[in-house]
């Protein structure tokens, strides 16, 4: 029989290796066009958004259709702390996370109280509801179709005292400006979150919490015959995964001082299901490869014109060369959504278990080979 | 000896059906009773009663002493009564170690404890419990596989396992060899044998009589919603009011 | 109170539709058991349907513009309107009622070629495959129609004949003047829906398939080709939501991201009707559509701001906690 090959030494090689190839990103992106502070940023706080959403829907089988709504909340408490107390990103991102904790733990009392498909409508809707509020009546707090900005004439009542010159001064920890280093620290930064979040996801799902989520996501008649009471583990994994999403609206908002209610919409919870899908549901680092995967690959198509197609195939015969670039344009620039929705049902098709099943199915592969030949 | 499950009088109709006309039932602790009777009389209607999972219009059904009266689910197994169900129920994509670990943490722990940190797998008292469980079933050489990959059989003792590792007070087996193979369902009565020999009472409701009459201490018969004989084996075996209630559809 | 009949007037054909598209929905969950994300894009390519026949039969020349006489001015004249004179000019006032027979048989190929090729395979799979599945295809639905027709909406319009508003009031005494189409709409709903119940309740073919929404191991047992029957109540489904799609342009011009703005909706309206009921669908859709108007209201905006934007969730919310099989829902419908 197999031993099993998950014990705490083999958590802390994958910790180990996770942390090395992050701090390394500016490294070994560098070869994909891809190590520029802004779009490490990026894959760091997807990649949180995705650990977190895999947390309620890889480990606890609860598909939410509605969490970007938490990065909404997330990204507007942070900005509030920005404009009333501080510029230091600390404060306003404990903040954030709370709230959205919070949040999370209303939004998460009302839909939990179902399963399946009416969990995911409950959560879709709750999501277009809170959009559609930020949206309207609460302009006030949203600033509305605009998004919330800092402007000079906020109080930032903390910052106030040591306050010299003027606008509005930059986001920053105790001192250190997130632009430093040319723009390195911002990254290192949200990296240092992504490798926190990363630890806790892994002590998450190790733990008997863990066991008891996954077996809620099994058999739930079983869970309940067991004298387990399910609500509070599933409510806790809610919470929780919702705060790892208010974790990455803060970031944003850390990054980038501005909270739109655009990050609320379905399209962008859509998404967060879409990275933990490509990269493996219930796998570790599935969701991150596939939240750096999704990011990468926006940021390399939706760059591409026409123009640059029909320079990528001037080679060819006008006519053959002009009627490629047509069919590709509607793949690339402003239609990457195309490609994207194709990916996504490919992946629910034929690779359910996403890119870690993949690599798992030519492991196999690799192996089943060296056995053919070890008999031979 | 005294009663661990008393059920009185107990009436249950959907809409103008009668499922359950005047039920009364005692299950004597430390005993294996069998509740049996034709399709439709009425058995799962009684075991889904007793688990709080339907409300009955009147009588009373007392665990222990205690009303089993709008328990909720979790609570059942909290009083002290493990359920066996047709279909063996277990988490199907999580290893035979696993399996184990929920209810032993359960039975620790309590219906919720918000343990976001220590690894359940590195906890001595849940292991050794959990060797000990799964050795009892001889599945332990089993412990990393999956379970949904396992035999019927191993279906069935995983999850015998599970409800033992709970120190029931009472066993609650609905048709526990159904859909099983001869061999399968010998086996299972062997293993029910040696657990009622610990002295752990059963309730089995089942309509294989082979079944029955190798393990059941006492049997009731239940037709059309009433029970119309309760006794021992032997007494069940020859009474023509059991024949009548199996074969009277029969005759028509 | 006339405010209030308007405004009761006003919901009736947004409900019509609701309950157009979560009709569909519905009869799709409850004989094929699929949740199915994808029904808004076809509520958006019945709209698109109207767009292309639009767009075909107004097919321009550039024709030199004889009113303006101080410079060479040109103007898009019609092929139809050259070649036909008034009768072209009345066939392009008539666009979307002909684009309804257009989109008869295309949206039921639609709807067929999706469950045959999609769907299908999936009947098996849990039910959040299906959702991410008919979700990514709604997407590259939608992807495609933006391609094609740009991200802008492209307003329609009504024949000349349904334009201007109707006063509804005469016989009541009350002062109601409603836009005809929109009265259209809703006479044409009811109809919609009305053909569908009497398909359901008076053909052999509606008889198996409401069997089957009951009891589909049953019928399947009888020896009754189910999937087949299936694959026609799919075709039907699209069908309907597409004509609703393309009967609502001139009231709401269509763009890329209707589907959706719809879908979300429609779901909230099915959970309320109750998963697989199909009366409980339509009633839900219109009593949404309608509380929705009235919500409106700058009456009640004053007293509950924003109510307007969220009446629709916050029944759902209640609904579901109060009701959680829904207003009509089956026991036994996906009760967990």
């Amino acid at each position: 029989m197999a031993k099993s090959t998950i014990t705490p030494r083999s958590d802390l090689i994958l910790f180990l290796g996770f942390t090395a190839v992050v701090l390394l990103m500016p490294l070994w992106l560098q070869p994909l066009g891809a190590a520029y502070p802004d779009l490490m940023q990026k894959f760091a706080i997807f990649g949180l958004f995705a650990i977190g959403f895999n947390i309620l829907f890889g480990q606890t089988g609860y598909l939410s259709f509605g969490h970007a709504a938490f990065i909404g909340v997330g990204s507007y408490a942070t900005v509030w702390v920005f404009k009333l107390m501080t510029m230091n990103v600390i404060p306003a991102m404990i903040f954030g996370v709370l709230v959205s904790g919070v949040f999370a733990l209303v939004i998460g009392f009302v839909c939990l109280r179902r399963t399946g498909i009416y969990f995911s409508i409950l959560t879709l809707a709750l999501a277009q509801m809170s959009y559609n509020l930020a949206y309207s009546v609460l302009t006030p707090i949203t600033n509305g179709e605009t998004g919330l900005q800092l402007t000079t004439k906020d109080p930032r009542f903390l910052d106030a005292v040591m306050e010299t010159g003027s606008g509005i001064p930059p986001t920053n920890v105790f001192g250190i400006e997130m632009s430093a280093w040319d723009g390195l620290f911002g990254f290192y930064f949200c990296a240092a979150f992504l490798i926190l979040g990363f630890y806790i996801s892994i002590r998450i799902t190790r733990s008997s919490f863990g066991s008891m989520l996954r077996g809620i996501k099994t058999n739930q008649t079983r869970m309940m015959y067991t004298g387990l009471n399910t609500k509070p583990y599933k409510l806790a994994a809610f919470v929780i995964s919702g705060m790892y999403a208010g974790l990455a609206g803060s970031l944003m908002a850390a990054v980038d001082p501005l909270a739109g209610a655009e990050r609320m919409q379905w399209t962008a919870s859509g998404e967060v299901v879409l990275m933990t899908i490509l990269g493996g549901i219930g796998t570790l680092v599935g969701p991150v490869i596939g939240a750096a995967v999704i990011k990468y690959a926006e940021n390399i198509f939706s760059a591409i014109d026409k123009s640059v197609l029909i320079d990528l195939f001037s080679f060819m015969p006008d006519a053959i060369g002009s009627g490629l670039a047509a069919v590709t344009s509607l793949f690339v620039g402003k239609g990457w959504h195309l490609t994207l929705g194709i990916l996504f049902m490919l992946v629910v098709i034929y690779l359910p278990g996403g890119i870690m099943e993949g690599i798992e199915r030519i492991k196999r592969r690799f192996f089943a080979k060296d056995h053919a030949n070890n008999d031979a | 000896m005294s009663n661990i499950l008393e059920i009185s009088a107990v009436n249950l109709s959907f809409g103008g059906l009668k499922a359950l006309d005047d039920v009364n039932l005692t299950v004597k602790e430390g005993t294996v009773h069998a509740i049996i009777g034709p399709n439709g009389a009425g058995k799962s209607t009684l075991l889904n009663s007793i688990i709080g999972k339907l409300t009955i219009d009147s009588g009373s059904i007392q665990f222990n002493g205690k009303s089993m009266l709008g328990v909720q689910p979790h609570e059942i197994n909290q009083l002290g009564i493990s359920r066996v169900f047709q279909t063996p129920e277990i988490y199907s994509d999580l290893t035979l170690l696993e399996n184990m670990m929920i209810p032993l943490l359960a039975h620790r722990d309590g219906a919720f404890k918000l343990n976001l940190w220590s690894r359940g797998d590195q906890q001595r008292d849940i292991l050794d419990k959990a060797q000990h469980f799964l050795d009892d079933m001889n599945l332990w050489i089993k412990r990393d596989v999956i379970a949904g990959s396992l035999s019927r059989g191993d279906k069935r003792r995983l999850e015998l396992a599970m409800c033992l590792s709970q120190e029931p007070k009472l066993l609650l087996l609905d048709e526990p060899t159904a859909g099983m193979a001869r061999a399968d369902t010998n086996n299972t009565i062997d293993l029910l044998k040696t657990i009622a020999g610990r002295g752990i009472t059963m309730a089995i409701i089942e309509h294989d009589m082979h079944v029955v009459f190798s393990l059941a201490e006492r049997i009731s018969v239940l037709a059309q919603g009433h029970v119309i004989v309760e006794g021992l084996p032997e007494e069940i075996k020859g009474d023509p009011r059991v024949k009548e209630a199996y074969l009277g559809g029969a005759e028509v | 109170m006339d405010a209030i009949f308007l405004q009761i007037l006003n919901g009736l054909d947004k409900g019509g539709a609701y309950a157009l598209i979560a009709l569909g929905l519905t009869l799709i969950f409850g004989t094929l058991g699929v949740v199915n994300f994808a029904h808004g894009a076809l509520f958006m390519l019945g709209a698109f349907c109207a767009v292309t026949v639009n767009k075909v039969i107004t097919l321009s020349a550039k024709v030199r513009d004889e009113s303006v006489t101080f410079f060479e001015a040109y103007k898009d004249v019609p092929y139809l309107e050259m070649w036909l004179g008034d009768t072209g000019s009345l066939i392009i006032d008539w666009s979307i009622p002909i684009s309804l027979v257009v989109a008869i048989p295309v949206m039921l190929g639609v709807g067929l070629a999706m469950e045959r090729g999609l769907i299908r395979h999936f009947y098996k799979r849990p039910h959040a495959d299906q959702i991410l599945v008919t979700f990514g295809l709604a997407i590259v639905l939608q992807e495609i129609v933006k391609a094609f027709y740009g991200a802008n909406p492209i307003p329609q319009t009504a024949p000349d004949f349904f334009s201007g508003t109707v006063n509804l009031g005469g016989l009541i005494g009350m002062d109601l003047t409603y836009p005809t189409w929109r009265l259209v709409y809703f006479i044409f709903s009811m109809g919609i829906i009305a053909s569908v119940f009497s398909f359901l309740q008076f053909t052999t073919f509606g008889m198996v398939v409401r069997a089957g929404m009951a009891d589909r191991e049953t019928v399947q047992l009888l020896g009754i080709n189910i999937t087949k029957r299936f694959s026609v109540v799919f075709g039907l489904a699209a069908v309907v939501s597409g004509l609703a799609g393309l009967m609502y342009t001139p009231i709401l011009p269509p763009d890329y991201h209707m589907g959706m703005d719809f879908l979300v909706l429609s779901f909230v309206v099915v959970v309320v009707g109750g998963m697989g009921s199909l009366p409980g669908a339509v009633a839900a859709g219109f009593l949404l559509g309608i509380l929705q108007s009235l919500a409106s209201m700058t009456e009640v905006k004053s007293i509950f701001p924003g109510i307007d934007q969220i009446i629709i969730y916050l029944i759902a919310m209640i609904v579901l906690l109060v009701r959680p099989r829904g207003l009509m829902g089956r026991k036994g419908v996906m009760e967990d």
